[in-house]
């Protein structure tokens, strides 16, 4: 497949009272068209920033960021962020925020639109309904709908579900896939959640903390749907736990459910 | 009934003051102070000869109009001022001088410039009314979450559509504060300004009927009438923060 993003050795600092901060140092990676890439990395560590990088609302300090062979510099449609805290417009019903970055359309058929996505999200029956009268679930599916709606080439997801309880989030991943295997998006997750980017994406990268540098890059070689208990996906996970420096915790973690299994080698 | 529950404490507390107010007249025999009931008679002495309505109807137009022409300058204003850096570098400061001086210190270049006619008090009324307007329009600008300006820009929308789909419809609930701040105040003053020369309106039956034969029945009338179209104007502005193009704001 060809290469959809090619970011190649962004560096990005920021400077305040407090002194000069670098956040980004020399990172460089490519993501194929149609891939799910998600990137790991301990809090603070500025995945962020990266992601805000790639999407076009900040500039790097040095390096460039290339998507489809072009320099790109500044947010457009073609690749729609979906943050932790959302942006669901509060005024605006779930059609008329789904209706909203809808251009090039007869008009005509913008609340047609709205609707087929607004149903593929599974929020049919609430598209006359302001967010404040959804719950935080639903607010996630307004806005992955309302991206989905200008047929993004990218997704650049910024701890998207984070925000929500265990239980919601398990759904809206599995519901993540589903509409994925329907509509094909090339996706960059930022998570800090190990287990939802192997159960997600294609490729883990780790990032170190900051200045932040790639540190590993891990391929997912599992089909959906995934069983995460597995032996396979517990040791991809370990081995991105170890590289986050977090050797016992894995340990401690595994005890319980997959006690006689492979090994560690931390001591 | 339970509504009618809901404000027994308040109404208890009314009927208390009043009922001091009573008390305190018999014991001191006061002759000049009005009884509660001097003040209901005069009330109803100024309904039947028609002059309550001239005087209520004078200061609801003149504070209508004032408080119109206000609306009018500052919502525009303080959206410009709250989406244009040089602008609001440009005026705040002069606003910023200008908001704490009181209405009533104008009551003399009001005159000066104006006469005694309406255009006095309107002027005053628009002077006193449109500072909290375009103070509250501006913050609110301001306010606007980055998360819903970048959203926007992320969806590449022309800058008609950003201003009409997300600035406005995000500082319309301030825009409403505001305009019931402005809308109190310009009560407030309206009463004041035509205390000082003017034919007419609530403020003048209050100092006429003090000056024309000691009528304090008349005045504390005057005053509990002020007090409960001020609290009818407040309730209105109210029913404007539960329309649904600002409900969002306040429904949690």
């Amino acid at each position: 497949m060809r290469t959809k993003i090619e970011i190649r050795g962004i560096a990005k600092g920021f400077t305040s009272d407090k002194g000069r901060l670098e956040v980004i140092e020399s990172v460089s990676f490519s993501v194929r068209e149609g891939e799910f890439v998600a990137i790991v990395g301990p809090s603070g560590c500025g995945k962020s920033t990266l992601l805000n990088l790639v999407a076009g609302f900040l500039r790097p300090d040095a390096g460039a960021v290339v998507i489809d062979g072009a320099l790109h510099s500044k947010p457009d449609s073609r690749g729609i962020l979906i943050s932790q805290q959302g942006s669901v417009f509060p005024w605006l019903t779930v059609r008329e925020n789904l209706m909203f970055g809808l251009n090039g359309h007869a008009p005509a058929d913008h609340a047609d639109i709205a609707d087929h996505y607004a149903d593929i999200v599974g929020l049919k029956g609430f598209e006359e309904s302001y967010p404040h009268e959804l719950s935080g679930g639903m607010l996630k599916r307004a806005e992955l709908a309302r991206a989905l709606v200008v047929k993004p080439e990218t997704l650049y997801m910024d701890e998207p579900f984070s925000a929500l309880d265990a239980l919601m989030r398990l759904r809206m991943r599995n519901e993540l896939l589903r509409i994925l295997a329907k509509e094909r998006h090339t996706v960059m997750l930022i998570t800090h959640d190990v287990e939802e980017a192997i159960h997600l994406a294609d490729r883990v990268l780790v990032l170190s903390s900051r200045p932040a540098r790639i540190r590993a890059s891990f391929d997912v070689p599992f089909a959906h749907p995934r069983r995460l208990a597995s032996a396979a996906a517990q040791e991809l996970r370990t081995a991105i736990l170890r590289e986050l420096g977090l050797d016992e915790a894995a340990e401690d973690e595994r005890r319980p459910d997959a006690s006689g299994q492979a090994d560690t080698d931390s001591t | 009934m339970e509504r009618l529950k809901a404000f027994l404490p308040s109404l208890a507390v009314i009927v208390l003051l009043i009922a001091v107010w009573w008390a305190v007249l018999i014991v001191t025999g006061s002759l000049i102070f009005p009884t509660p009931w001097m003040v209901v008679t005069g009330t109803w002495e100024l309904i039947e000869n028609g002059t309550l309505w001239q005087h209520i109807s004078a200061s609801l137009l003149r504070v209508g109009i004032g408080f119109g022409v206000a609306v009018c300058v500052a919502v525009p204003l303080g959206l410009w001022m709250g989406w244009v850096r040089g602008a609001y570098r440009m005026l705040n400061p002069l606003f910023q001088i200008l908001r704490p001086i009181s209405p009533i210190a104008w009551i003399p270049i009001a005159i000066l410039w104006f006469g005694v006619g309406d255009a006095s008090p309107i002027y005053l009324i628009f002077i006193s009314s449109v500072f909290p307007m375009v103070v509250q329009t501006t913050v609110g600008v301001h306010t606007i979450e980055k998360r819903y300006l970048r959203a926007a820009e992320n969806f590449g929308v022309s800058r008609r559509t950003l201003f009409t789909r997300v600035v406005i419809p995000a500082v319309l609930p301030q825009v409403v504060v505001g305009m019931r701040i402005g809308l109190g105040v310009a009560w407030l003053v309206v009463v004041a300004a035509e205390m000082i020369a003017l034919h007419s309106g609530l403020g003048y039956m209050i100092m006429d009927s003090r000056n024309a034969g000691n009528r304090y029945d008349l005045v504390v009338a005057g005053m509990i009438i002020i007090g409960l179209i001020g609290l009818s104007l407040d309730a209105l502005m109210r029913l404007l923060e539960g329309m649904r193009w600002v409900r969002w704001r306040y429904a949690h």
